[in-house]
């Protein structure tokens, strides 16, 4: 199984690169997704991840074993929870493989793929008001609960 | 008529709408997710279209609205999702 983590802490990019195994690669590719300090206009104060996380877990493990399977890579993933402040990183992907056009691939496909399926949410807190982040849509939030 | 009662998990802003992100729902037996998500809407208006817009899991698999419902199982509706 792929090595996927869902933590509360900073992102650590040795971390999730050490557990990518890369005998018998030339090409590591690794992505970092940061908070934005703007987000249509508005200055973002921070981000507040919320996780079902038991599924979320096992999905992000599905979709990194199945761009191993689909693009012939090794992955790994970390992605945080919590609160998050502009320019800090909320998730990596890293993908070694022999030739570096299928590490890039794969990190895209894996990106886009998390974006679209893994349980999990965030609320924008910015200089307007606070919202939730559903897919393309923003929920204004209508009560500020401790999120889990 | 015999009743299940099943433990329901919200998220993002379904859990606003409900003031909760966990709650527990009784419901009549046979009882599928559809049926779930209906006496969700009529306890809590403002989530009626909750699997129109987002998706459902039962007991952390994700689930279609026909899939049947036993007692103590642990229902819960995903708005469209936003991680990475």
């Amino acid at each position: 199984m792929p090595w996927i983590q869902i933590t509360r802490e900073p992102i650590d990019p040795t971390l999730v690169s050490d557990h990518v195994d890369r005998e018998g690669c030339g090409a590591l590719v690794t992505f970092s997704g940061t908070v934005r300090g703007k987000s249509h206009g508005k200055a973002v104060l921070y981000l507040e991840y919320e996780a079902y996380l038991a599924l979320a877990e096992a999905e992000l493990g599905r979709v990194v074993q199945e761009a191993e399977t689909n693009f012939g890579v090794r992955a790994a993933v970390q992605h945080r929870i919590g609160r998050v402040f502009p320019g800090e990183s909320s998730i990596l992907v890293a993908a070694a493989s022999p030739h570096r056009a299928s590490a890039f691939d794969a990190c895209r496909w894996i990106m886009d793929t998390i974006k679209t399926s893994v349980p999990i949410w965030k609320r924008e807190h910015h200089s307007e008001g606070v919202d939730w982040i559903e897919g393309d849509t923003a929920v204004p939030a209508i009560i500020l609960r401790p999120i889990s | 008529m015999t009743t299940i009662k099943v433990k329901v998990l919200l998220f993002a802003h379904f859990a606003d709408i409900a003031g909760s992100n966990q709650l527990e729902l009784e419901l009549d037996e046979p009882a599928h997710v559809a049926d779930c998500a209906r006496a969700l809407a009529a306890k809590y208006p403002g989530l009626e279209d909750i699997l129109k817009i987002g998706r459902a899991a039962v007991n952390d698999q994700f689930a279609d609205e026909s899939h049947m419902l036993h007692d103590t199982d642990e229902v819960a509706f995903l708005p469209p999702v936003s991680g990475g």
